[in-house]
C-alpha cells in the first residue's frame, strides 16, 4: 500500500503505466464519457437498426450491417477525436494540464497513455458494437485470419489518426464551452457524408470528394471489407475495397495530426502565457 | 551518484536568482524590473494586492510563462527549459483548485508517488496534512479547505527542495487558515524552501521569514516581518485625561509614560501604547506604490 521505494527512479515505462491507470479510472467513473462512448453508439444502431434495418441496400446485404460497420468506424472516430478532443480542452479550461505538466511526468508518457485510453476503450466499445451486430441484424464474423488482419490495421491506424487529431484539435478549441459547437459539426458533418449514417454511394458525388479527403470515409470503407460479404465490393463507389488507398490516407492524417498535435498544443488556457 | 554530487555543488547558490525581470502584456507591464534572491531553506512571502504581478512572476518561477526580459535561475535551472530531473526537484500548488477530480486523495497521492524517484510515504503525508479520515474521498466530496489540503501534499510528496504555494488561503475560513499555518510551520522543519504569494498581511506575517511586497510590478520593500514594522518607528500612546481622549506620536513611548505617571495620580485611564500594524505599514507602500504608478501614466500621457 505504502510507496517507500526510494530505490528506483522512476522511469518513461513506470510513469505512462502509471498514467494510463489514472486514465482509465478517470474513464470509469465518468458517468458522462461512458455513456457517450458506450451507450451513444449503442442507441444508435438500436435507432437505425430498427427503422431501416430491414432494408436491402444491394442483394444480401441489409442497410443495419451497412450501418453496423459505418458505427464501428464512427465510434472509433470519435472515442479518438470528439471526446479526447473535448476531455482535454476541459482539463485545459480547469488547469489540470497546467497541473500534469508541473510533475515530473514527460510529455510523450501523458500523450502515450491517452492513446492506450483511447485504444482500450474503442476495443470495448467496438466489441459491444460488434455484438449488437451479430445478435440483432445477421451480421457474420469474418471467420478467415486475413479478415482479422484488415480489421486490425484499420482499427490501429484509424485509432492513432483520430487520436493524434484529437489532440491537434484540442489545441484549436479555445475553451471547452465552445468546443462542442464547433466539433459537433465537424463530427456530424463527416458522418453524414463517409457512409455512416446514409450509404456514401447514394449522397451526390461532389460530397463523395469532399469526405474523400477525410479519414472517417477510408475508416468506414475499411470497417465495411471486414464485415460486409465479398460480394458487396462490387457496390463500392470504385468497385473496390481501396485497401491501398486507405492504408495511405489514414497514415497521412497520423502524420498531419502528429505535426499539428506537436506544434500546437498547450499545457495552458489561452488567456493564460 | 552524480546528481547527488552536483547537487550537493549547488547548495551553496541561492534556491531562487531573479534579475531584472520582466513580463509585458503589450503595453501592461505585469512585471516591471524585479530582482530577488532567495537562499535555500527560506520561507518566503511575494505579498501585494490582486493584479500586482505576484502569480505571474511565480508562474515565471514555475516554468508555465515565459518571461519577456531579465534572467531567472531556479534551483540552478532557467526554468524557461525545464527538465524532468528539474520538475521533480520543485513542488507546485496552483492558485486554484479543482472539484472536478475522480481519483480519491489517496489514489491521487499514489500517482504523483510513482512519478518521483524518492518520495514521500502517502499515508504519512496525509496524515501530516490531516486527511487520513478523507483518504478515500474525492474532491467533489472535500471541504474547500480540505482540497487545499489534498493540494499541498500532492506539492510535497515527491519531497521538492522548493516548493510554490500560490495564494494557498484564499477563501479560507479564520480557523481553516490557522491549520493550514500549522501545516506549513511543520513543513519548513525539513528545510524545504517555500514560496508563498498571498494578500493576506498576516499569513506573510505569521508564516515568512523574509517579505517581499510586490506592487504594479515592482518590489517596494523586501525585509523581514520585524524589519517592515520597524519602517513605522513612531509609537502611538493614547489615554485619556481629564475625561478627554489624547493620544501622540512618538519615538521615545518610554519618556512619554515617565512623564504621564509623574503628573497622573493613581490609574491612567484608557492607557494604551502600540506600534504601527504590519498592515499600516503595507498599505502606506502600496499606497504610495499606486500613487507613483498613478503620477507616472500621467507624466507619459502629458509627454505624449
Amino acid at each position: 500500500m505504502t510507496a517507500t521505494t526510494a530505490t528506483s527512479a522512476p522511469t518513461w515505462g513506470s510513469m505512462a503505466r502509471a498514467r494510463i491507470g489514472v486514465e482509465i479510472k478517470e474513464f470509469t467513473r465518468s458517468r458522462e464519457q461512458m455513456v457517450f462512448i458506450f451507450f451513444f453508439p449503442m442507441m444508435l444502431l438500436l435507432l437505425f437498426g430498427s427503422v431501416f434495418g430491414g432494408e436491402e441496400i444491394s442483394p444480401g446485404v441489409t442497410f443495419a450491417q451497412y450501418f453496423l460497420a459505418g458505427m464501428v468506424a464512427s465510434g472509433v472516430f470519435n472515442t479518438g477525436f470528439q471526446s479526447l478532443a473535448m476531455s482535454l480542452a476541459i482539463d485545459r479550461d480547469d488547469d489540470e494540464l497546467k497541473r500534469i505538466h508541473g510533475t515530473p511526468l514527460p510529455a510523450t508518457a501523458f500523450f502515450a497513455a491517452k492513446v492506450a485510453y483511447v485504444l482500450m476503450v474503442s476495443v470495448v466499445q467496438v466489441a459491444i458494437l460488434i455484438a449488437i451486430g451479430v445478435v440483432l441484424y445477421d451480421v457474420s464474423l469474418p471467420g478467415d485470419a486475413a479478415h482479422w488482419w484488415t480489421f486490425a490495421w484499420v482499427f490501429l491506424l484509424g485509432t492513432a489518426a483520430a487520436t493524434t487529431l484529437g489532440i491537434a484539435m484540442s489545441s484549436l478549441l479555445r475553451n471547452a464551452k465552445a468546443g462542442s459547437a464547433v466539433i459537433t459539426p465537424i463530427v456530424l458533418f463527416l458522418q453524414f457524408t463517409s457512409g455512416v449514417f446514409l450509404v456514401y454511394t447514394q449522397i451526390p458525388s461532389f460530397l463523395q470528394h469532399v469526405a474523400e479527403v477525410f479519414p472517417l470515409k477510408w475508416l468506414a470503407q475499411g470497417m465495411r471489407s471486414v464485415f460486409l460479404p465479398e460480394s458487396f465490393e462490387a457496390a463500392e463507389a470504385r468497385g473496390s475495397w481501396e485497401h491501398p488507398a486507405t492504408a495511405i490516407v489514414l497514415a497521412l492524417w497520423i502524420v498531419v495530426g502528429l505535426f499539428l498535435a506537436v506544434r500546437t498544443f498547450r499545457w495552458t488556457r489561452h488567456d493564460d502565457n | 551518484m552524480g546528481a547527488r554530487l552536483v547537487r550537493l555543488d549547488c547548495m551553496s547558490e541561492p534556491a531562487i536568482r531573479i534579475e531584472g525581470l520582466h513580463k509585458h502584456y503589450g503595453d501592461l507591464h505585469a512585471v516591471d524590473g524585479l530582482d530577488l534572491e532567495i537562499p535555500r531553506g527560506e520561507v518566503f512571502a511575494l505579498l501585494g494586492p490582486n493584479g500586482a504581478g505576484k502569480s505571474t512572476t511565480v508562474e515565471i518561477l514555475e516554468g508555465f510563462r515565459r518571461r519577456t526580459a531579465g534572467t531567472v535561475s531556479v534551483l540552478g535551472v532557467d526554468p524557461q527549459h525545464a527538465t524532468r530531473e528539474w520538475r521533480s526537484r520543485v513542488g507546485v500548488m496552483l492558485q486554484g483548485t479543482s472539484e472536478r477530480g475522480l481519483l480519491t486523495a489517496r489514489e491521487a497521492l499514489q500517482y504523483a508517488a510513482r512519478l518521483h524517484p524518492d518520495p514521500r510515504d502517502v499515508d504519512e503525508t496525509l496524515a501530516a496534512v490531516g486527511l487520513t479520515e478523507k483518504a478515500g474521498a474525492k474532491p467533489a466530496t472535500l471541504s474547500g479547505g480540505q482540497r487545499r489540503r489534498l493540494d499541498v501534499a500532492l506539492a510535497l510528496i515527491g519531497r521538492p527542495e522548493l516548493v510554490f504555494l500560490d495564494e494557498p488561503t484564499t477563501g479560507f475560513d479564520p480557523e481553516a487558515r490557522r491549520q493550514f499555518w500549522t501545516l506549513i510551520e511543520s513543513v519548513r522543519g525539513d528545510g524545504t524552501t517555500i514560496l508563498l504569494t498571498t494578500h493576506y498581511l498576516d499569513e506573510a506575517d505569521y508564516l515568512a521569514d523574509r517579505i517581499g511586497i510586490i506592487a504594479a510590478g515592482r518590489m517596494v520593500a523586501l525585509d523581514t516581518p520585524k524589519g517592515l514594522r520597524a519602517r513605522a518607528a513612531e509609537a502611538r500612546v493614547s489615554w485619556a485625561e481629564d475625561g478627554a481622549a489624547r493620544s501622540e506620536e512618538t519615538s521615545t513611548p518610554t519618556a512619554l509614560l515617565r512623564e504621564l505617571l509623574a503628573r497622573t495620580e493613581g490609574e491612567i485611564e484608557h492607557l494604551e501604547v502600540t506600534h504601527p500594524s504590519l498592515e499600516d505599514v503595507y498599505l502606506t507602500l502600496i499606497g504610495e506604490a499606486a500613487r507613483d504608478a498613478a503620477s507616472a501614466h500621467e507624466s507619459e500621457e502629458v509627454s505624449a
